[in-house]
Parts: C-alpha cells; structure tokens; sequence
C-alpha cells in the first residue's frame, strides 16, 4: 500500500498574510516543520502548497484543531509552554512559532525548547517599538491599542510584549544566533536590511526572526 | 445513558445462547488446518469470527474501514440488536450520512475472539469434548484478537484497511492493528484507550472477575454444562464497571440524591436511590446479553495489554518506521482512560516523526462520551476520516455531500 500522500493532496491556502510567506520562503522545500500555535492550518496549507513541506502543528483552540483535523493535517492539541519538552532533540529542521511567544507564559522557556527541538527556529511577533505604540504611551498615558495589537489590557492574551531590541536581547541571553531578522511595515511590506536597527524598531510593526543555536 | 424502567422483563435465555452458535451475522469458519496462533503459546483451531458490514467494498478495495468494539461491545454496530432489539451501539457515528458515511466507507466490525456473539469463545463448543470450552479456553491477548481480524481480511480479500477506530478497548486494538501491521493500515483512531492497562483499571476487573466466581452458579465455569448462569456474579460486575464508565458530574446531573419511586429513605436496603435503581437496572440487562466468562476473558486480555512492554519497554520502538496517519481522542471527563494516557501514546509517536493529531474533548459523560451525542467528536472523526479517504485518493460517491 502506498502510504505517501504528497503534500499537494492537501489543500491549499489563498491569499496568505505577508508575514507567513516570509515565513515560507524561509523555508527549504521539503523540510521537516513544527507549527506551533498553528490556529486553523494556515500557515501549514501555505507551506504545503509551496515548499512541499508536510507540516506538524500544535494548537490550544478546539476550534483550531479541529479546523486543521478535518483538511488532514497533523495537529496535537497543547500548550506551547508545557509540550515541548516532550519532543525529541533536533526533531524537527525548522520549529516555527508565529505571532505566539508574546502570548506565552514563560517565553526564553519555549525559546529555548524551540532551538532544542529545530535545527533552525523562526519566531514572528508584534514589535512594540512601533512608532505608534509609543506615541500612544507617551501622549495618551494610556495602553497602546494597534491594528496590529487590538486588544485592551486587561482582555489581551499578549502577556509578554517585547520589542526587536528586546527580542535580540533575548537571543543573545538564550545563546540563539540570529542569522535573518525582516521587519514589516504596517502595510506589510519589507523594511531595507540595509536599514539601522533602531529605524527597524522603530518603524517595523511587525518582526520575523530567523535562529539557530 | 438509558432510563431505568421500574419493571425489568428478562429476555428469553435461548435467544442469546443462539447467537454463541448460530449467529445473525456473517461468519466465516478457519478450520483444523488453519489454526490462530496465540501469545500464550498455544493456537485455536477451529475458530469462527461474525462479523457485521455496512456499505459497499469498492473495485480496488480501499475504501474499508474497521471499527473495533470494545469490552462490553459486539459486531451490531448500527442495525437493531438481535438479543436486546436496541439499536447498534454506534449508530450516531455509523450509517449513511453519518460522521463514518457508509455512502462512501465499508465498515466491518468483527466480534472479538473470546467474544459470545459468535466469534470462538468460552462459550463456544470445544470439538475435543463436545461440551462448551469453558475455562479450558485459552487465555486470550489483544494481540490475538487482532491476528485473528486480519484473518478476516485476508479471507475477505481486502490487503489494508483506510482506517481502523475504535474506543476503550477498541482503541487498544487499533494500536495493536498500527504497530503490528504498519502496511496495512493507512490511518489510525485510538479513542479514550491507553498503551497499557493501568493498574486502577486491572484492579477494577478484578473486583468484576471475583464478582462471577463468587456465584456459586458459576459452577467454576461449567455453568453451561449445568443447565445454570452466574447472574448475580456477573450483574455485581457490570454494576461495578458501569460505575467507572460515567463520572461523578454525569452521576450527580442525572440522579443526584433523588429518591426511587418514594417520598422518603426506607431505612433498609432497597433502592431507595435513584442511582441505585439505575445500576441494578444495567446490571440486570447486561447478564441478558453477555456471558460470564467472556467476560473474564476480555478483561483478562485487556489487563495484559501493554505495548511498550512487548517492544522492549519503549512505546516509541511500536510505531518505528510507521507511515500511519494518526487521531487520538481523550475526554476530559474520563478518569478510567485519562488524557494523560493518550499523550503518551502521542509523544511516543512523536519520537518516531509520524503523522500524529490529538484531540482532547471537553465532555461531561465520562469514559462513554465515546458512545454519547458529543458533536464536537463526529465533527472530529467526519474530518479526519475524510481527508485520510481524501489523501488516499478514494473518489468521492456522485452527489456525494461530507
């Protein structure tokens, strides 16, 4: 019996966020993935339907995890600060967590976990040195609420916001070498690498790191 | 759960015996040259398995799936049953349009060996000595259970199986089916089971298996040859098991401290309670249609389950080299097989790299939210089997709606 399913036979995304196809073209084809925090597939579609890469997921939401069970896609239902452990060292070629470690309870914990179980980790976050969230802070006095971060306080799964400068701090505490960082704008377009990193941090609202140990 | 009717009517004896010997069911016979080797060193020879189908094999026989029943269970998984006249036990999850559409899938369900509803088993007629097998038949694995299913599917033809699902004990085979015979089976469903029978759930059995044989109508397992049937023994039994099938919340939502058809305590002991009511009502019905010893048999076979321990103490080292697409399911209100147990199985097949979903679904019911109403697991289960027959490519029935 023929057990290889190739990846195409999944179904595949459209119009994907900008930030996941960065993610994507990070990615060799072929690779083997962990998606943690994967939510309804999306990413795992996208790197299906172009890098050939067929992907593992973890989630947290029913609703995610049965989204991405009935398209056919691997995904455990856990807790990325407290599941990782249990993956083998180096498990994975790229272990990915987008938009999720500023929601994590103990983020260098899960940093560390991801470079452990990765030969490479790509990690993606809202930057919170964006112009406008300082602004707000500075002129209004109050919580900066964003497109980007639109929660208030005190209903905001993003317990620990960070900005680009903080996050290589992190990488640097962590012995996490950084070899790509792309920040985005708010229109989702690229900032120049040729740009200094306080500019990046500045004007980037978004960031996606590229790491190994 | 079903309501306690305040008078039980005992069903006509014979008409369970029947099915021991004469079942409705398919069945198919493996004769004297054709013997079932078992874990215990011995083999079955002859040995029957009945066996239930739904749907329609397709031309290249891809489209089969296997559900495996569990304890208690039988092969009627979603037609009326022949001894109680209830409908199968599955029948919210098997049927056309159902979450497993048998518009699409040919379902098979097998009677587990050592089983009473026609597979060989204690009750079964012994060709050595004419008389019902009794405690002379052999003690019996998971691992037995399953060599003889895929005998069936040899017999029928069938090289693989798309998926093979299962709850309980049924969830124990389906993990046997994935580690023994990786190349047949394209996808796996292990719903509210474990890699090995804790030692809570092996001293529950015990309880239910001193229960029967403290029956003196157990006639140390020649109640058959006595014209007699350890009732009681075995009505204690399922009362005790029942127990461990709900949970505490089920229980308490259901019945409370409410009084059985009274106004206030007897201070004796009747069922002034309506939970007692209840337990002796399952326990009544359930002597009607299972036999005492093929209850010994199963739970024995499941307390000796343990996979890590025949694949050198490493669960990982079942599933090496596995190309089967998984979908656990845990209930978070099962404390017999807790979701713990499930992750296990889920991190050990992870050390493996395979391809591995898991599920944890909030339910009230217990260790039987497999059996219950529960959306959110035929929502599961519809999925996941679909994109399997999806990524098998088994083309879809013209008109054919998931």
């Amino acid at each position: 019996m023929n057990l290889n399913v190739p990846p195409h036979a999944v179904r595949s995304a459209e119009s994907p966020r900008v930030d996941l196809v960065l993610i994507a073209e990070m990615v060799t084809p072929g690779a083997r993935v962990l998606d943690i925090g994967c939510g309804d597939g999306t990413l795992m579609r996208l790197l299906a339907a172009r890098r050939g890469v067929d992907a593992r997921g973890i989630e947290l939401s029913q609703a995610g995890v049965n989204s991405c069970v009935a398209q056919g896609l691997a995904v455990i239902q856990g807790d990325a600060d407290t599941d990782l452990v249990h993956y083998p060292d180096l498990a994975f070629d790229y272990a990915i967590l987008s938009q999720t470690i500023q929601a994590t309870y103990s983020p260098r914990h899960v940093l560390e976990q991801l470079l452990r179980i990765g030969r490479r980790a790509i990690v993606s976050f809202p930057n919170f040195g964006h112009w406008r969230v300082r602004t707000q802070l500075l002129f209004r006095g109050k919580m900066p609420t964003t497109d980007n971060l639109p929660d208030r306080w005190y209903d905001t799964p993003n317990i620990h916001l960070c900005t680009i400068k903080d996050f290589l701090d992190l990488c640097r505490d962590a012995g996490a070498k950084v070899e790509r960082v792309v920040a985005l704008n708010a229109y989702g377009t690229k900032l120049g690498v040729s740009m200094p990193l306080f500019a990046q941090n500045l004007f980037g609202e978004q960031a996606v790191f590229l790491l190994s140990r | 759960m079903s309501e306690a009717p305040a008078s039980q009517t005992v069903l006509d004896h014979s008409v369970r015996l029947a099915q021991i010997t004469n079942p409705q069911s398919e069945i198919v016979h493996f004769g004297e040259h054709e013997p079932l080797p078992l874990d215990c060193g011995e083999s079955l020879a002859p040995f029957s398995i009945a066996y239930q189908t739904y749907g329609t094999l397709n031309a290249d026989k891809s489209n089969l799936v296997l559900v495996c029943h569990a304890l208690t269970g039988d092969q009627h998984v979603a037609n009326v049953h022949p001894v109680t006249g209830k409908p199968g036990w599955w029948e919210t999850m098997v049927g056309p349009g159902k979450p497993i559409d048998t518009n699409r899938y040919f379902v098979l369900c097998p009677n587990v060996i050592g089983g009473c509803m026609g597979s060989t088993g204690p009750s079964s007629i012994n060709p050595r000595t004419g008389h019902p097998y009794g405690l002379d038949f052999p003690v019996i694995t998971i691992a037995d259970t399953v060599r003889a299913q895929a005998r069936l599917l040899d017999h029928l033809g069938v090289p693989d199986v798309l998926c093979v699902l299962g709850g309980s004990m049924g969830g124990m085979q389906v993990l046997q089916w994935a580690s023994t015979y990786k190349d047949r089976v394209f996808s796996a469903v292990p719903i509210a089971c474990a890699a090995r029978h804790s030692s809570q759930n092996i001293a529950f059995h015990e309880v239910g298996r001193q229960a029967v044989m403290a029956d003196p109508d157990w006639c140390q397992g020649r109640y058959l040859d006595e014209g007699k049937s350890p009732r009681k023994g075995l009505a204690v039994a399922r009362m005790a098991a029942h127990i461990t099938y709900l949970s505490d919340d089920a229980l308490h939502t259901k019945f409370g401290r409410n009084l059985q058809d009274r106004d206030r305590i007897t201070f004796g002991f009747d069922a002034d309670f309506q939970v007692e009511s209840y337990l002796r009502y399952q326990g009544l019905s359930f002597v009607d249609r299972f036999d005492a010893n093929s209850y010994l048999y199963i739970t024995r076979a499941m307390d000796y389950f343990d996979l890590a321990a025949d694949h050198g103490g490493v669960l990982a080292n079942a599933f090496q080299g596995t190309r089967t697409r998984f979908c656990l399911v845990s209930f978070t209100s099962d404390w017999l097989f807790p979701t713990e147990e499930s992750r296990e199985i889920v991190h050990a097949l992870n050390a493996v790299a395979a391809n591995v979903s898991f599920v944890e679904l909030k339910t009230k019911g217990g260790h039987d939210s497999f059996l219950l109403h529960e959306p959110e697991l035929f929502d599961t289960i519809r999925g996941f089997v679909n994109s399997a027959a999806r990524q098998r490519g088994i083309a879809e029935p013209e008109g054919w709606r998931p």
